[in-house]
């Protein structure tokens, strides 16, 4: 009894319900019979894709930021690096790689500046950071349509020669799933994206690495006890700084990830809400706004997302009537969402 | 009333926190008209004492205590501060409950206001009834009068000077209708020495209008201006009760210190190589919030032990926060023959100097995390120790932070079940030992040490101090070691400065006598020109 109280408490009993739930979940999916080959190999594709942007909240985290509400700013970076690079016209892996490469010094430059503002808002950086994102979205809202891209494919055709980017702009005959399918190989009707996986593991075994280094060891301390750290002669605004460029980055790469297998970039409006998923995957994780892992957000990621790809065929099914399955679809991840920011304050043992 | 009443009497309070007794049957009696004073060192009992008066929730929440409190001869049972209220116990506090926005008039019947009948209050009853705005000037007036207060009531108490604060809420006690007994905790402790007198004043007048008072202040000055009995306390027990016309400031002084000390435990210190300085500090000030320090001068000599003590409150945590760049500090700092760096925390480590800090848990430890990780985060990120480098990225080197955390809990004899235990669950002493295995991680010339047996048990405390010691012998390290309790002060260390009101009142020898610690610590200079 002692020994299961204890493992109960080592787990965190928020895992233990999210994890019943999805089992009840999965029980009702064999009994509607549903393809569970299909959903399985969806849990994974979108496991792998959402890894990348989940993992942006750790070095914020780290450096004692709170989670990263401002991820927009990251993502934009990110789609405008993608973007860039398809106008130059490379594509495909060269394609993948130069967005990458052209969203990565956007990113440090857009980090640098927000992480300013967090410096001069100590304390209420999450708050703040919500609204930044709401606001950086605003204001590419404009730039999308001002930004001379030429490029037809991405373009609206109106006028002479097409002005204003799209709202979607589709990697079809680009690199659309050149990670999903890298290595992918199929195994009792589920497909594994192994290439799209590997990435996010390599992704967090560098943040991993990061941690163990002299400056990841300057932010933890920061974010632990910026106390400590002042009187241990850690500057706590270069290390709060570093956090959020760091995850800024992260948020860039993560949604050019997250695009090649969606297989979309979502302009305009699309990038407000998305800073909330990774928050709560990494909350139901086990992660709180002081302490976060690398397991917390592995484990929160395949939950949060496992959660969403079997809970709405299932809903679908139990209310069938035309309209309803979007509203469902709404209901059941912002209610996800909601439990794991519940779970925010933390269990202090885990 | 029967004159020979006392309007207030504790009779064998006792009070213990988890076990630890800290007061031991204190009795007191209050006489209407009285000003009784209470002296005693930090942590002799005081605020406990009053706490229970009041019947705070700290004391009833922490298993109540026991003895018994009357009020003019009447058994009376104090369970919550409203209690203490409807009996008359009135309380001015050491820091200001005023509401800033509101008007002088209204902190002063706040949740006493008079009210009367409006429209709103007919027709929903009495909840929504009108202030009596006349009222409530012509009360607080009245109350202001009795203080000799000169200042519109009207008038915001926001932007008023602190003293005028002081007698606001002092009116406010006084305008409670009942009011027999006053207690004035530190009332001096921020007012300026003719606010302080005019504060006295008042309270000689309220005296002679029948109030009984209790005084508490480490002003003695004051003491023996104002008050008519002192009863001395120490280490939560009653030491004696005086009349003010049968004692003196000295006598006082050296009963509130008076520890019999054990002076046999020291060695005879060798005689302290005055050539080599250590450490000067000159002008040195530090805006460190309730630990000001204001122009002070001081050298350290290579190899002793320097005691800081002083009351809390004075100033000598701030010196060694202030000598690490924690808070902001002026002045002219050499160590050795280098100017110190001030207001950078790295500087300071850089030039060899080494911190405990008082705040064990708030600045100390990273209380989650493993004990060798606290040991060594300063010595990777200040001197690049522990770590390997692999071209640009560097790693820390688990291995040799394993080793040294091994040592150190053998050397320093940590309790532990191990390098990886989170910190958070050692015992006060053990903690107190993995920072200061922290400090000399970092090889420091001086090691700063401050409060170093604070909320750690007897055993531990002599643990500590005598690894200060061995320290000090055995590798010639230079200790600055601040304390609030002078007697673990004068047990170890080579001199004691005494640090009052910011600056060093006097440097003392450990077998100077009680009287003259006593002294330096109301700021009175035992010599001329120091």
């Amino acid at each position: 009894m002692e020994q299961l109280k204890k493992n109960i408490k080592a787990i965190g009993l928020p895992r233990i319900i999210i994890v019943a739930f999805l089992f009840v979940l999965i029980i009702l999916a064999v009994v509607q019979q549903q393809n569970m080959g299909t959903l399985a190999s969806d849990v994974l594709v979108r496991f792998g894709m959402n890894m990348v942007l989940s993992l942006a909240m750790l070095p914020a985290v780290m450096a004692g930021t709170g989670m990263n509400y401002g991820l927009p700013v990251g993502l934009l970076c990110g789609i405008l690096g993608g973007l860039v690079s398809i106008e130059i016209g490379f594509r495909g892996g060269v394609g993948l790689v130069m967005a990458m490469v052209i969203a990565i010094p956007l990113a440090i430059a857009a980090g640098y500046l927000y992480g300013k503002l967090i410096n001069a808002v100590q304390g209420d950086e999450m708050m703040v950071g919500t609204y930044v994102g709401y606001a950086v979205v605003s204001l590419m809202c404009m730039g999308w349509l001002i930004l001379p891209f030429k490029d037809p494919a991405m373009i609206w055709p109106i006028g002479g020669s097409g002005s204003g980017l799209r709202s979607t702009i589709t990697l079809s005959d680009n690199y659309d799933g050149i990670l999903n399918n890298l290595f992918a190989f199929e195994i009792g009707g589920v497909t594994v994206p192994t290439g799209l996986i590997l990435f996010g593991l390599i992704a967090c075994g560098l943040v991993y690495l990061f941690s163990r280094s002299k400056t990841g060891i300057c932010l933890k301390a920061v974010g632990d006890n910026p106390r400590f750290a002042v009187a241990s002669g850690i500057s706590v605004k270069k290390s709060r700084m570093i956090g959020t460029i760091l995850s800024t980055v992260l948020g860039a790469v993560g949604i050019i990830v997250y695009a090649q297998s969606f297989g979309f970039y979502q302009l305009y409006n699309a990038p407000l809400n998305m800073a909330f998923p990774p928050v709560a995957a990494v909350l139901l994780g086990g992660a709180t706004g002081r302490v976060c892992k690398i397991s917390h957000v592995i484990l929160g990621t395949f939950l949060f997302q496992a959660l969403l790809t079997i809970a709405l065929p299932v809903a679908n099914q139990l209310m069938p009537e035309g309209g309803l399955s979007e509203v469902i679809r709404i209901v059941v991840s912002n209610g996800i969402i909601l439990y794991a920011l519940t779970q925010s304050g933390g269990e202090g043992d885990a | 009333m029967n004159e020979n009443t006392p309007v207030l009497s504790m009779q064998n309070i006792e009070k213990a926190y988890y076990g630890n007794k800290v007061l031991k049957g204190v009795s007191l009696e209050v006489m209407p008209g009285e000003i009784h004073a209470i002296c005693g060192e930090n942590g002799a009992g005081k605020s406990t004492l009053m706490n229970i008066l009041f019947g705070m929730p700290v004391i009833h929440n922490t298993g109540g205590f026991s003895g018994t409190i009357s009020m003019d001869g009447e058994q009376v049972s104090i369970k919550h501060p409203s209690d203490a209220m409807k009996l008359g116990i009135g309380m001015v506090h050491q820091e200001f409950m005023l509401i800033p926005g509101f008007s002088i008039a209204e902190n002063i019947k706040l949740n006493r206001e008079p009210r009367k009948n409006g429209l709103l209050s007919t027709i929903f009853g009495k909840k929504l009834q009108k202030l009596d705005e006349d009222k409530m000037k012509s009360d607080s007036r009245a109350a202001l009068d009795k203080l000799g207060l000169d200042v519109d009531e009207d008038i915001p108490v926001a932007g008023l000077p602190v003293g005028y604060m002081q007698f606001i809420e002092i009116a406010r006690e006084i305008d409670k209708e009942n009011v027999k007994v006053l207690v004035f905790d530190e009332p001096t402790a921020v007012l300026t020495e003719s606010e302080a007198a005019s504060l006295l004043a008042a309270m000689k007048k309220l005296a002679a209008e029948g109030v009984g008072i209790l005084f508490i202040s480490h002003r003695l000055d004051e003491v023996i201006d104002a008050a008519d009995k002192v009863t001395i306390m120490r280490d939560g027990t009653w030491i004696t009760t005086l009349n003010k016309k049968d004692t003196t400031m000295e006598h006082i002084a050296e009963l509130m210190v008076g520890r019999k000390i054990d002076l046999s435990q020291k060695e005879e210190s060798a005689k302290i190589d005055t050539s080599k300085v250590a450490l000067s500090i000159r002008n040195m000030k530090v805006a460190m919030p309730g630990e000001v320090v204001r122009g002070l001068d001081l050298d350290v000599y290579k190899g002793e032990i320097l005691g800081l003590g002083g009351l809390a409150g004075q100033g000598k945590i701030g010196v060694a926060n202030g000598l690490m760049g924690i808070y902001p500090t002026e002045g002219e700092i050499m160590v050795g023959d280098k100017k110190l760096t001030l207001n950078n925390p790295k500087a300071s480590i850089e030039a060899k100097l080494s911190f405990v800090s008082e705040d064990r848990r708030g600045v100390g430890l990273i209380p989650d995390t493993s004990i060798e990780m606290n040991m060594v985060i300063p010595a990777i990120v200040n001197q690049n120790r522990f770590l390997k480098k692999f071209g640009f990225m560097s790693q820390y080197d688990a291995d040799a932070i394993r080793k040294n955390a091994e040592n150190y809990i053998k050397e320093l004899d940590i309790r532990c079940t191990g390098p990886t235990q989170p910190v958070r669950r050692l015992s006060g002493g053990n903690q107190q030992k993995v920072c200061i295995a922290r400090a000399l991680l970092l090889q420091p010339d001086v090691l700063l040490i401050s409060e170093p047996t604070r909320g750690i048990d007897v055993g531990a405390k002599s643990l500590v101090l005598d690894t200060v010691v061995k320290l000090n012998k055995e590798y010639g390290l230079t200790v600055i070691m601040t304390s609030s309790e002078l007697a673990e002060l004068r047990l170890i260390c080579d001199r004691i400065a005494i640090v009052t009101g910011g600056k060093i009142t006097d440097i003392l020898k450990p077998d100077d006598s009680d009287a003259k610690f006593g002294m330096a610590m109301s700021g009175i200079s035992g010599k001329d020109g120091e």
